[in-house]
């Protein structure tokens, strides 16, 4: 059998349902089998329907733990649910042992819920190179929400964030030394907070702290805000405008950190950029305050992942921001956006396989790079030389 | 002068590295009545007892159970019959969790690993014409520990043995079972309240009643190495002493009821050195830093069993030298009671053939070797010194870690215990992979003909049915309404802060199961899941 | 599906009932990790269920059970029977610990492929893993 046949049947079983198949199209996805790119095409058209939820957040925040609830408590609402969880890759051997399902124990017999952990194989970034389109399978699939849990590196994730419709960063109590979140970049990318292991001390003021960044760059009440038509007397309009030196409340807010802890100028530094990404970031995707707007303000929410407390309350929140995204009609630019995006990588990664490939079948590969590894060419002057003899042909 | 030697680095099982011989400068500033002090007096670590196995040998005490109480029962006698001077009762992996043989999980595994008891009526056939006031018995359980004590008291009340004549020990140590043996029900709140409220309740009615044997065994057998072993343990302990404080009890009324376990393994002269070690650090630890007066408070006194992880499935024989050695390590390290694993260990729980020689094996250290005339007679070594202050110390840096992280149950909230526990498995069973270190028959002196081994005990698969039948005819033979009262008080007794014993006992006497109980507790406390590393 | 990653043994390592016996599947875990391997541990005290539903999620190639608790004769075919009804064929199952040699036909006939008892060389686990893996 071609590959097209086996992807095609693949996908027939897929749409009847079959869990078995579902997993067999993920693991060739994962390995890059060559069956997937036909898959894919395939699965496509029934792709665009579930409301895809990112979860980030430093290593052993709950993640795990609280993707487990959040999946128990959506089913509890009639919705199906697929989780995928990625996990780092030991740069030694290339083995994993991927540990989010151990605590994922309360749905995993359920029918509704399908459940499935990607190694990030040497994928920096938080996800593994896959996650994407089996993120597209699952939808296809026809699961209503999709939970992705990131490796927990604490680095800035931002790709989670184009990949997910709203994205709910997980922080914990003491952690959250306000310098510390600034630092781990977690901050921009979140639509929902959420200070897990409230049982523990220091919950409130984590809370404290991310409202107090989040002031900088939103106005309102946590979710959706519905700004009349007409300023109010006396307030609303003066929105943090995109692009602007340092939101308003900036300096007061910088103030109040330099009072709070033992911060360096270099600290204090980059707590003012991040204020400045902030509110250029919370227009973008949040709106703004402005008459007749409709914003976002993202809720900072305490919970118990480990009893379950607060949980209902987070998963309030992920449907209000889908309404939120419907009603501002950023579902669907989002869709268009991600369709410009996609098109573009893979019009970028293939044109440049099939170049190279034809440098390489010429023998120009070769030569060129052993050039410009002794230095008597430089790589742009080559790349240039590449494109001109091989691109298109 | 050849000074090659065999290999570059020297190490035993847990993995430190060895000289080739000390001397007077390992262990500079040794003080004989400070570090030492004779048997028998503070800090103990010659021994608890001025005459040891002069006065008294060692108990001996082999673990046993399987199948259902009449068949365990025969075992006990036998036991018994053979010289044997306590007994110790292994429970199936039902009763270790608190379900009943009818419970759908039970499946496949009634009487398999132990005696399956569900109610009152197991008990009363299990020590059938033993005659509790003449033997005591260890119970290797922890969760529904206070329910195995219950139906003991209740079984010696039938006997007409009054409580303050029974003597024995439950095993009641949860936070070895988070740490290792994964045998835990509950979270550790309501988990230690039990615990406290078995301590408290022994100590005014059951005085001869060891509360808890706080067992660094189970830690060791899952990998941790010996001074893990002694520090997790003494940790632990430690912490139980914190708890017993926090519930009220004065130290002196609880400590002396305080029992250990630790395990004997191969590393001969590390763990003599761990057993001296630990009664020294105990009894300094208990009268400085808790502040206890009586002198028994300060007495650790330990239970000690052969490692069962050293022992192979190849060449079984073999098992018996290994044993040996392990036992004699026990007596030199001044045991009060031992366990010595059969032969056949690695294959099936031990047939009655191969526990007979395990017991002999005791017999023939304490009449024959000599070794039971004299107390601690390895003092003064270099060696034997050197380890003991080493092993201190080390013991003394892990405590600190486990400060730091917030003490033992946050530790094992944080998987700490379980991480480092795992890590020295993995280590160690490399060592046997690449053959740094040796197990004769496994990796050296392999035997390619070897036949696979005959003769193990097999569970009568007849057991599981048996057992239903018996625990479906106490349900439906039992005065329903006194047994739903008592459920019912004990129910509400678990939401105040009573001593919750006298409870379980009219519990038991009531023949509730203990999947009933343990399953009242299940609803109301929740269960444990295991942060699990790797 | 356009940077090819390649492929990796997926192995499910997995503990049945009430079992806690921990150490030997933690280092056979480990093992296989440091070998390259994809592993997912199921932990403590799983039903047949649950691991088959782990199997079939998690589209490993490899099940591999550790019993050290004599309840291998009912629990490893009860799971062997679920994956079969769900059609899973094409999986290696593996399984080790304390499992007496007369026990071991029972198995082998209920689709094991291999028992690996106490002693096993972690490195024999992982050479007869790689062969046997079915696809
Ligand atoms: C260590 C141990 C314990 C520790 C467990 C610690 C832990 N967290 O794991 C402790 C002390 C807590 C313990 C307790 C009990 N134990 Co225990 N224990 C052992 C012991 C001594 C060694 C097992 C071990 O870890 N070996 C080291 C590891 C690395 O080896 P392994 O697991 O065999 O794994 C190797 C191979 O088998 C193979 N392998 C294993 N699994 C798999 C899976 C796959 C897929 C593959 C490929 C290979 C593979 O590869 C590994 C590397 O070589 C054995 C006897 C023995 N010598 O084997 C008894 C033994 C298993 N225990 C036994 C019993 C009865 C108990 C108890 C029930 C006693 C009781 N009634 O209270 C309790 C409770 C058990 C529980 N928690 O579930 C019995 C079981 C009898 C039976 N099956 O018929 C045994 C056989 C002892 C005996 N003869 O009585 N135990
Ligand atoms: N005290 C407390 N502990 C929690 C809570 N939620 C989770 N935990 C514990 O925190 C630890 C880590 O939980 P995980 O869910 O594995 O965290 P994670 O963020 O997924 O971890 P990685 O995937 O390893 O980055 C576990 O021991 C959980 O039991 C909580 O609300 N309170
Ligand atoms: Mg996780």
């Amino acid at each position: 059998m071609k590959p097209e046949d086996r992807a095609a049947e693949l996908f027939a079983r897929l749409r009847s349902g079959d869990r078995r198949a579902l997993a067999r199209a993920i693991t060739w996805i994962e390995n890059g089998a060559e069956e997937a790119t036909a898959l894919l095409r395939l699965v496509y058209p029934l792709t665009g329907r579930a409301h895809v939820v990112g979860i980030t957040g430093p290593p052993g925040a709950g993640k795990s733990t609280l993707v487990d609830r959040l999946a128990s408590e959506q089913r509890a609402r009639g919705r199906t649910v697929a989780i995928v969880a990625v996990d780092p890759t030991s740069p030694f051997s290339g083995g994993a042992i991927l540990g989010d399902r151990i605590r994922m124990q309360r749905t995993l017999t359920d029918p509704g819920v399908f459940m499935r952990s990607l190694a990030a194989r040497g994928h920096l970034g938080g996800l593994s190179p896959a996650t994407g389109e089996v993120v597209s399978v699952l939808d296809a699939f026809g699961f209503d929400v999709i939970l992705v849990e990131t490796v927990g590196t604490g680095q800035s994730e931002v790709e989670i964030m184009a990949l997910a419709h709203t994205t709910c960063v997980v922080v914990v109590p003491g952690l959250g030394d306000e310098i510390q979140a600034i630092k781990a970049g977690i901050l921009e990318i979140g639509d929902v907070f959420v200070c897990n292991k409230a049982d523990r001390d220091g919950a409130d003021r984590t809370v404290n702290e991310i409202e107090m960044m989040l002031d900088l760059g939103h106005m309102g009440q946590p979710g959706i805000n519905r700004w009349p038509a007409e300023p109010a007397e006396g307030g609303g309009a003066q929105s943090p405008a995109a692009g602007a030196a340092l939101p308003p409340g900036a300096d007061a807010a910088l103030r109040r950190l330099d009072r709070t802890g033992h911060h360096s100028a270099a600290d204090l530094a980059r707590a003012a950029g991040y204020m400045t990404r902030a509110a250029v970031h919370a227009a973008e995707r949040h709106g703004t305050a402005n008459p007749g707007d409709i914003s976002w303000r993202p809720p900072v929410l305490k919970t118990v992942a480990k009893d379950g407390q607060g949980v209902e309350a987070v998963v309030d929140r992920l449907d209000e921001h889908l309404t939120f995204l419907r009603e501002t009609g950023r579902w669907e630019a989002r869709r268009e956006k991600d369709a410009a995006l996609r098109l573009q990588e893979l019009v970028g990664q293939r044109a440049a396989r099939a170049t190279l490939d034809r440098a390489r079948a010429a023998g120009d590969l070769e030569l060129l790079v052993r050039q410009v590894a002794e230095r008597r060419l430089d790589p742009y002057t080559a790349a240039d030389e590449i494109l001109r003899n091989h691109w298109g042909r | 002068m050849a000074t090659a030697e065999r290999k570059e680095r020297f190490a035993g099982v847990s993995d430190r590295p060895v000289k080739r011989f000390y001397g007077p400068d390992d262990i500079a500033g040794f003080e004989y009545d400070r570090d030492l002090g004779d048997p028998g007096e503070y800090p103990f670590t010659r021994g608890v007892h001025p005459t040891m196995y002069r006065g008294k040998l060692w108990t001996m005490r082999q673990f046993a159970g399987f199948g259902t109480a009449e068949e365990t029962n025969a075992r006990f006698r036998y036991l018994l019959e053979q010289g044997q001077t306590g007994l110790s009762t292994a429970f199936d992996m039902p009763t270790l969790l608190g379900y009943d043989s009818d419970h759908p999980y039970a499946n496949g595994e009634v009487g398999k690993l132990g005696v399956a008891i569900d109610s009152l009526r197991d008990f009363e056939i299990l020590f059938d014409s033993i005659p509790l006031d003449k033997v005591s018995t260890s119970m290797t359980i922890n969760p529904p520990a206070s329910i195995m004590l219950a139906m003991y008291l209740v079984v010696a009340e039938k006997q007409g043995v009054a409580w303050d004549q029974v003597s024995g020990t439950i095993q009641n140590d949860i936070l070895k079972d988070y740490i290792a043996q994964k045998t835990y029900i509950y979270p550790p709140g309501p988990s230690m309240r039990l615990i406290t409220d078995v301590m408290a309740f022994c100590a005014r009615n059951v005085p001869r009643w060891n509360t808890i044997s706080i067992s660094g065994y189970h830690i060791r057998e899952a990998g941790a190495t010996a001074a893990q072993e002694l520090a997790f343990t003494l940790a632990d302990g430690m912490a139980y002493v914190e708890a017993g404080i926090r519930a009220g009890l004065d130290v002196d009324e609880f400590a002396p009821r305080l029992s250990f376990f630790f395990d004997v393994h191969n590393d001969f002269f590390e763990e003599i050195a761990k057993f001296r070690a630990a009664r020294r650090i105990w009894a300094r630890v208990m009268r400085e830093r808790f502040g206890a007066r009586n002198p028994r408070s300060w007495m650790l006194r330990t239970h000690a069993q052969t490692a069962g992880v050293s022992l192979t499935a190849q060449q079984p024989e073999n098992n018996i030298v290994r044993v040996a050695l392990q036992a004699l390590a026990a007596v030199l390290g001044g045991t009060q009671s031992l366990h010595t694993n059969s032969y056949d260990e690695a294959l099936a729980l031990p047939s009655e053939e191969a526990v007979r020689i395990a017991l002999r094996t005791q017999q023939i250290i304490a009449e024959e070797s000599g070794v039971a005339n004299v107390v601690d007679p390895l003092a003064g070594s270099y060696y034997v010194e050197y380890l003991t202050n080493k092993l201190e110390e080390e013991a003394w840096d892990y405590f600190g870690k486990i400060e730091a992280l917030g003490g033992v149950v946050a530790a094992i909230e944080k998987g700490w215990f379980q991480q480092q526990i795992a890590d020295s498995a993995y280590r160690f069973q490399r060592r046997v992979m690449n053959g740094d270190y040796k197990v004769v028959g496994v990796n050296a002196y392999v035997d390619p003909d070897e036949k696979p081994a005959t003769n193990i005990l097999k569970v009568n698969p007849e057991v599981q049915r048996r057992q239903i039948e018996r625990v479906r005819e106490v349900r439906a033979t039992r005065d329903q309404k006194a047994a739903e009262a008592a459920l019912a008080e004990l129910r509400r007794a678990s939401q105040t802060d009573e001593n919750l014993m006298p409870y379980i006992i009219e519990c038991v006497r009531s023949y509730c199961t203990v999947g009933e109980i343990c399953g009242a507790w299940r609803e109301l406390w929740g269960e444990y899941r295991e942060e699990s590393v790797y | 599906m356009e940077a090819a990653s390649g492929r990796r043994i997926r192995v499910l390592v997995a503990k049945l009932g009430l079992d806690a016996h921990d150490r030997g599947a933690k280092v056979v875990a480990r093992a296989y990790r440091d070998a390259g391997f994809e592993v997912i541990y199921t932990g403590l005290y799983q039903r047949p269920e649950a691991v088959a539903a782990a199997a079939i999620q998690e589209d490993v190639d490899v099940v591999a059970v550790s019993s050290l608790a004599g309840a291998h004769g009912v629990l490893i075919p009860q799971l062997i029977q679920l994956l079969r009804e769900q059609g899973v064929d094409d999986v290696l199952i593996l399984a080790g610990g304390i499992i007496p040699e007369d026990e071991v036909p029972a198995l082998l006939e209920a689709g094991v492929s291999r028992v690996f008892g106490p002693g096993s060389d972690l490195e024999e686990i992982i050479e007869y893993t790689r062969e046997n893996v079915k696809r």
